[in-house]
């Protein structure tokens, strides 16, 4: 994986301000970032509109009437069949889902990178290398399997049986995460520690702990964004009354019941996307950070 | 070195580990959980899935032997091989495209401009979002009534068909189009990286030499790239087989079964059509595509490193 430190550009310096090369440059690009842009903002101007005027118009003409309405409706009112409570059970769904799994799979993945690192056992090199082998394999294979598992713990359908899974899952990419962190820290450090009579878990929390607060930052980053784009998992191992915010906006938008509202359909795809797209823009560099890690997982 | 109590500098290189059970006994009941993910869920069930692949089993699983009657009759189903050439198509233009938007915005953004920053995030930001966003927000663009359709037909070219999400025949391409959307900017933040991890010197060298920038570019650069490229080749490879949410939330599968994916087809036949045996056996053949793309890549990626 190639280390994303975006230092100074490197390419050849253009001579003149309005060189023809220039005008080609900066007009390809701002012609592709209205490809990237336009979904945007054809979610933010429908979801503003009120139905006549979508009817009237298209997708993309700015709102005459600003409303407010469709926002409200989606978080309170929209309908999955005959449930009408709105995207805010999903969001809080979504957000109890959240926390403990990223608490969880963090905590594991710390401890494991931490072992792998400075306490070698024999075959920990293997587990390891079985692990981040798993990540390659289609969800799909362990899908069935893991309903079973969760079945014998009777934590199918229950949030907590999709905190595990998605701890397990997390687990190759992170574990290679803090894997990586803590081995680049010196060993001198481990073994003056050592010396001095700390253990497995003092050196943890005393040492490697405060050390690696910004490989958290990035694996909380990671981990909130990835948990809360799912949808597979949340389909799959949660109950109607449990679903993710991701599932139940498919639901929303996609039911066949009913007239389509368009305006309330793309205020409730906003509001599902909001989480994640405030985190990317309030993090930056510590986002394409993470993504460069977790990479792997595609 | 020798007040060290026994097995504490196991992590040294070169020191002789003494076989047993109970040395750091905290290290292995904190990887217990990494033991268990690696051995039971992973390895566990992607063996149990293989051998339940054999089997007849429909509502529950059994382990009535059928030999390979799953797997006859997989590859008889018409939505199996729409899904697989689905997949095939989808795969490859968006690999092609992928690969070659990515490159070639991380090639205009490294040619020292301004607001670089701006479009980098403008490039990335669709990355953070879900695919059932990302599914969502395009059906509502390619919506034929009002979106793109519509808006051109209001500029005069009354004729002007494109639906892509109701026409079978390029139902796919209205899938490429948010999948690059969603995917291309990750792309592009390695390719940049790699961009820059190319010493100066080399343009310069190209520059004294007479070399076109494009020229510099396609003979130079992209072949001093290879192993971004392949790392790209990877992550687009290993996504493109996961497609599943996108399909869900733009087409669910329609118009009819035109837009079928493996992934979905595994699912369908798991949870809803009660049959099992179909769902591993397709599940199985997913894997084997995925060992397909994973072991010439591991052999250029780690038996090279060992010639060189």
């Amino acid at each position: 994986m190639p280390d994303i430190a975006l230092t100074g550009p490197r390419g050849p310096k253009p001579k003149k301000r309005f060189s023809r090369a220039n005008i080609f440059l900066y007009g390809t690009l701002i012609m592709v970032s209205m490809y990237y842009l336009l979904p945007l903002y054809v979610m933010i101007v429908t979801s503003l509109k009120g139905m006549p005027e979508i009817r009237l118009g298209n997708v993309f003409g700015p709102p005459l009437e600003v409303t407010f309405e469709p926002w409200v409706k989606a978080w309170s009112e929209a309908c999955t069949g005959l449930d009408c409570t709105g995207l805010s059970k999903g969001f809080w769904n979504s957000v109890q889902i959240l926390i403990p799994s990223v608490t969880l799979s963090i905590a594991i993945a710390s401890l494991n990178g931490y072992a792998l690192s400075h306490w070698k056992f024999k075959g920990s090199e293997v587990f390891f290398t079985i692990l981040i082998l798993g990540a390659f394999i289609p969800y799909q294979t362990m899908l069935y399997p893991i309903v079973i598992m969760l079945r014998e713990i009777g934590l199918m359908g229950d949030l907590w049986g999709l905190v595990l899974v998605h701890t397990v899952f997390g687990m190759p990419i992170l574990t290679l995460l803090f894997r990586n962190y803590f081995a680049s820290i010196p060993e001198e450090l481990f073994k003056a520690a050592r010396v001095d009579g700390a253990g497995f878990w003092r050196i943890y929390f005393q040492i490697m702990l405060p050390m690696a607060l910004p490989i958290f930052v990035v694996a909380i980053i990671l981990q909130v964004t990835g948990i809360w784009n799912d949808f597979l998992f949340g389909v799959i191992y949660t109950k109607p009354a449990t679903y993710p915010m991701t599932v139940q906006l498919n639901n929303i938008v996609n039911s066949v019941q009913g007239i389509k509202e368009y305006n309330v359909n793309m205020a409730a795809t906003l509001l599902t996307g909001l989480v994640p797209l405030v985190i990317y823009f309030a993090s930056g560099k510590l986002f394409v950070r993470g993504i460069a890690a977790g990479a792997v997982k595609g | 070195m020798a007040v060290v109590e026994d097995g504490t500098l196991n992590s040294a290189k070169g020191a002789k580990r003494p076989i047993r059970l109970f040395r750091n006994p905290m290290a292995k009941i904190a990887s217990i959980p990494m033991i268990l993910t690696a051995m039971v869920v992973f390895v566990g069930g992607t063996v149990w899935t293989i051998v339940h692949s054999f089997t007849g089993s429909r509502l529950l699983p059994k382990l009535n032997w059928v030999g390979f009657d799953q797997y006859e009759r997989l590859w008889d189903t018409p939505r199996w091989l729409i899904s697989i050439s689905n997949l095939a198509l989808y795969g490859i233009c968006s690999l092609i495209l992928t690969l070659t938007i990515g490159f070639i915005l991380a090639a205009l953004l490294d040619r020292k401009i301004r607001f670089e920053s701006a479009f980098r995030t403008i490039f990335l930001y669709p990355f953070a979002l879900s695919f059932v966003v990302t599914g969502l927000a395009w059906q509502w663009i390619l919506n034929p009534d009002f979106g793109l359709q519509s808006l051109v037909q209001g500029w005069g070219w009354e004729s002007f068909q494109f639906d892509p999400l109701n026409n079978p025949d390029i139902v796919m391409f209205g899938l490429l189009i948010a999948g690059i959307w969603q995917g291309s900017g990750l792309i592009m933040c390695i390719m940049l990286a790699g961009l820059r991890g190319i010493d100066e010197d080399i343009w310069k060298a190209a520059r004294v030499d007479g070399i076109g920038t494009v020229k510099t570019y396609v003979r130079i650069i992209i072949p001093m790239m290879r192993p971004v490229f392949i790392t790209s080749l990877v992550l687009i490879a290993s996504g493109i087989i996961k497609l599943y949410d996108l399909v869900v939330a733009q087409t669910n599968g329609g118009p009819g079964i035109s837009s079928e994916v493996p992934a979905k087809y595994v699912i369908n036949y798991m949870f809803q059509a009660q049959n099992l045996g179909q769902g591993f056996a397709a599940s199985t053949m997913m894997l084997c595509s995925v060992i397909i793309i994973l072991i010439p890549w591991a052999y250029l990626e780690f038996g090279g490193r060992k010639n060189a």
